[in-house]
């Protein structure tokens, strides 16, 4: 495929259609519900299968080397700020959970407006440093480097 | 056709294509250019685009100076040698010199760092790779760039930038399309930062038929960044320097971790180690100072990726593969177990679709690793891309005009991939570049460079009926038919995008010729580049998807050519186990120790070639002992 979406739980929202950097899942103008049009143009990203709210859309792996029978499943948590993942082995032997963090801050919260930081001088301006530099670079009073702080040169040809 | 015109008039910083490189630029020049107009033009869903859609577990550039681990300098050294000396290291110091300040900022957004218990630094992968949760990597870059853009235009596929009619040379601002509303979108604007990506998709991929989108390099990297600077004349550097990845096989999962953190190594199909006896052979083909394998181990300056490429190609081409990872020691270790998997689903979650479906537990079997096809980019361990100026207080002569990571086109500046010469950047280090580039772009406009440009509705009218040509050609010829795909007037964007793939194959050094080319093969290879692009003229979109993929083609064609042509004027072999010249088969300081850099004239289409000086960065130390 490499994902499908299920009839039965898919009611057409489009979040999917939205999301995909592909643009391959489309909704059929027929069943009103989504498909992926191109499945040899899918990364199997699961961006849309984390964005669906329905649990509609699965991944069965490429048909030119992967055999059927197992299962990638993901859920995905904004709000706890988490992602959980279930992977099942073709022969069922295996049967993996696996949880893991997707961000340490309440979403989107602690990036800050730069329109509202203060403006920078002309000295700043001029020079090479970026916003909140150098403190961010080493959060210390060392400055930003430079060839000459470092006793270094930038020289023609071939070096050793 | 029918389609709207929408024009977005007095931008001050435009941004094509907003991935890890976009969204540094977008956040980055709000700081600089409080009062200017930023908008972004995005072909998917910020939220989700680009290389990062999936994620990674991994930050592969920091320098933790912090932390007292490395120093800009100390980057700079690793990157050229895993180059083969030809990087613009100019612009690896001052990437490297601001790395830093974006990943400690990345962790106050909320990005989830690994940290090490004992030493409270970042959990190292190796020397200049920290661990991270990476699933949500891009939608909180994308957060950061979505509060600092005036407007995001999602879905607009980029496909002409436009040129300043009062000053030659000069970029104007971009068109594109709405791939969801079919709009004729333009945008007129002072500067334009592009950062739409690497390529994918050039060289015939290892997968077949359904599977063809599983390539290492996402499917969506169509080599717009180099397609769009191409097109406007901008010129470039290093294209003939495109990547082969060792991965695992048919799922491309990463191998970074394993290698590195998990300590696998690998092995051939007789369970020998094989890489160290194909270095003496090497040695005569590159010289000995990339393989000096105890200076290597004394100084932990690693084998160039390329050679260790070559050792595994040489090796399989012998008989004795499959090579395979050694992973069943390292996986008893459930803690590191859970790394290995979570190190898939954090970015490649093929590899453990592919795992799951064929039994392969690496903890009981060792899994086989590949060689992939070739892809085109300028922030992994590779550097095509665009020529581009340096900061001004570290670039020499002939790498500076004016305004960091300007091209050669006035205006016009590049991140990420679309920067030529800056391997191992990486996610940060696109990401910084993009915040460079924005600076440098609001300075460009504060100097006044960006005074009286004009742009004509002729101009604006042309490119419209060029973006819709694929439409309209499909509509005149398609009822000449009953039905299906085969049509003596056109060609689809899957059937011109298979002959591209199978041209540069076979021509340019892919997989199936085992990455061999020569001058002649490259020679036919050129010509039959011309035949596509007339074919291309008369490409036929179904519909306005269809339209996007033709134009992603029309990119990926511009680059390939841009390829085969540098391809064709280095005339050694630099990077074996990236691409060979059967007919230069060694490494030629004496001739070759430069850059390479080519311009396309937008008029004639003619290439133009030139060797631009390499510069290293020497030590005071050993200069003072030389002198003496
Ligand atoms: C499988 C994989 C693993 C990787 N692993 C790591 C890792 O572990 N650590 C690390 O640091 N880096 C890693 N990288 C590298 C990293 O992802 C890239 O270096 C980085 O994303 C490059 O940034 P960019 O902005 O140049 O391109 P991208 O992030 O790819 O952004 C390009 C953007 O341009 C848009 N675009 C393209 N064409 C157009 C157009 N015509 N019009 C409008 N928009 C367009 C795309 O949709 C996209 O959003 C990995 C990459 C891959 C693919
Ligand atoms: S897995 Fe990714 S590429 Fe495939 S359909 Fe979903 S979002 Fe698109
Ligand atoms: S997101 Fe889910 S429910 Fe919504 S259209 Fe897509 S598959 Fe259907």
């Amino acid at each position: 495929m490499p994902t499908f979406v299920y009839m039965t739980r898919c009611d057409g929202c489009g979040q999917c259609v939205d999301i995909c950097p592909s643009d391959i899942m489309h909704i059929d103008p027929v069943v009103r519900r989504a498909y992926n049009i191109e499945p040899n143009m899918c990364w199997e990203c699961y961006s849309c299968v984390k964005a669906c709210p329905h649990n509609a859309i699965d991944v069965r792996g490429y048909a030119d080397f992967a055999p059927l029978g197992h299962s990638v499943r993901v859920k995905r948590d904004e709000e706890k700020g988490v992602i959980a993942w279930r992977i099942i082995f073709r022969n069922g032997e295996k049967d993996m959970n696996l949880l893991a963090p997707i961000t340490t801050k309440p979403w989107g919260k602690h990036i800050p407006q730069l329109a509202d930081a203060p403006a920078p001088s002309q000295e700043m301006r001029d020079g090479e440093l970026l916003y909140n530099e150098p403190k961010y670079i080493r959060f210390d009073d060392g400055g930003l480097h430079t060839l000459e702080a470092a006793g270094l040169q930038l020289k023609v040809g071939v070096y050793e | 056709m029918g389609y709207k015109t929408v024009v977005e008039d007095g931008i001050d910083i435009l941004v094509c294509g907003a991935g890890l490189g976009g969204t540094g630029a977008a956040f980055e020049a709000r700081y600089w250019g409080k009062d200017k107009k930023i908008v972004i033009a995005e072909k998917a869903n910020i939220d989700r685009s680009g290389a990062v859609a999936q994620g990674l577990y991994a930050i592969n550039c920091y320098m933790g100076t912090r932390f007292g681990e490395n120093n800009p300098e100390d980057h700079v050294r690793y990157a050229r040698i895993d180059l083969m000396g030809m990087v613009r290291e100019d612009l690896l110091f001052d990437m490297a010199r601001h790395v830093d300040s974006t990943v400690h900022q990345f962790e106050e957004w909320g990005l989830p760092l690994m940290r090490n218990p004992k030493t409270g630094a970042y959990q190292r992968e190796g020397r200049w790779q920290i661990m991270i949760h990476g699933e949500s990597y891009k939608p909180i870059v994308a957060e950061a760039a979505k509060k600092s853009a005036d407007m995001v235009f999602n879905r607009v596929c980029v496909t002409h930038l436009l040129m300043d009619e009062s000053k030659e040379n000069r970029v104007a601002g971009a068109v594109g399309f709405n791939v969801r509303t079919g709009n004729y979108h333009v945008f007129k604007s002072k500067t334009v930062v592009v950062a739409a990506g690497g390529a994918s998709n050039i060289f015939k991929p290892r997968s077949v038929g359904e599977g063809a989108g599983r390539v290492w390099y996402a499917p969506w990297s169509s080599g717009s960044a180099y397609g769009l600077m191409i097109g406007a004349g901008a010129k470039m550097t290093q294209m003939e320097n495109r990547i082969v990845l060792a991965r695992f096989k048919d799922g491309y999962g990463p191998v970074g971790a394993y290698f590195l953190h998990l300590k696998t190594y690998t092995q051939n199909g007789m369970g020998e180690e094989y890489e160290s006896k194909w270095f003496p052979a090497l040695e005569k083909m590159v010289g000995k100072r990339y393989l000096d394998v105890e200076a290597s181990h004394l100084s932990h300056r690693p084998i160039p990726t390329c050679l260790r490429n070559h050792a595994f190609i040489n090796e399989v081409n012998a008989g004795r593969g499959p090579i395979h990872m050694v992973t069943m020691e390292a996986f008893q270790d459930p803690h590191l177990e859970e790394i290995g998997w979570h190190n898939f689903l954090g970015m490649t979650v093929g590899q453990a679709v592919l795992w799951a479906a064929t039994d392969v537990d690496p903890k009981y079997e060792n899994p086989e690793l590949t060689t992939s096809e070739p892809y085109v980019m300028g922030s992994h361990a590779t550097g095509c891309g665009a020529w581009c100026s340096g900061p001004e207080d570290l670039s020499p002569p002939e790498y500076f005009w004016g305004y960091n990571r300007m091209t050669t086109v006035e205006g016009l500046f590049g991140a990420g991939d679309a920067v030529g010469g800056t391997p191992h950047a990486f996610s940060s280090g696109s990401f910084t570049e993009g915040r460079l580039a924005a600076k440098a772009a609001c300075k460009y406009i504060d100097d006044g460079k960006a005074e009286g440009i004009r742009v004509s509705d002729e101009q604006i009218n042309r490119r419209k009926e060029e973006v819709y040509k694929p439409m309209e050609h499909y509509k005149l010829y398609r009822n000449e038919i009953t039905a299906g795909s085969v049509n003596p007037n056109y060609i689809n964007p899957r059937q011109g995008l298979d002959r591209l793939q199978k041209l540069m194959d076979e021509y340019c050094g892919g997989v199936t010729v085992s990455y061999m080319t020569n001058e002649k093969l490259l020679h036919i290879g050129l010509k039959k580049l011309k035949l596509l692009e007339e074919d291309l003229e008369k490409i036929a979109a179904e519909n306005i998807h269809e339209l996007l993929r033709a134009w992603e083609l029309k990119h990926r064609h511009l680059t390939s050519e841009a390829v085969m042509h540098h391809t064709l004027f280095r005339k050694e072999t630099r990077w074996p186990g990236y691409y060979y010249r059967g007919d230069a088969m060694k490494v030629d300081d004496e001739n070759w120790h430069v850059l390479t850099v080519s311009r396309r004239d937008p008029k004639t289409g003619e290439y133009s070639m030139e060797k631009a000086p390499c510069y290293h960065l020497i030590e005071d130390k050993q200069e003072t002992a030389e002198a003496a």
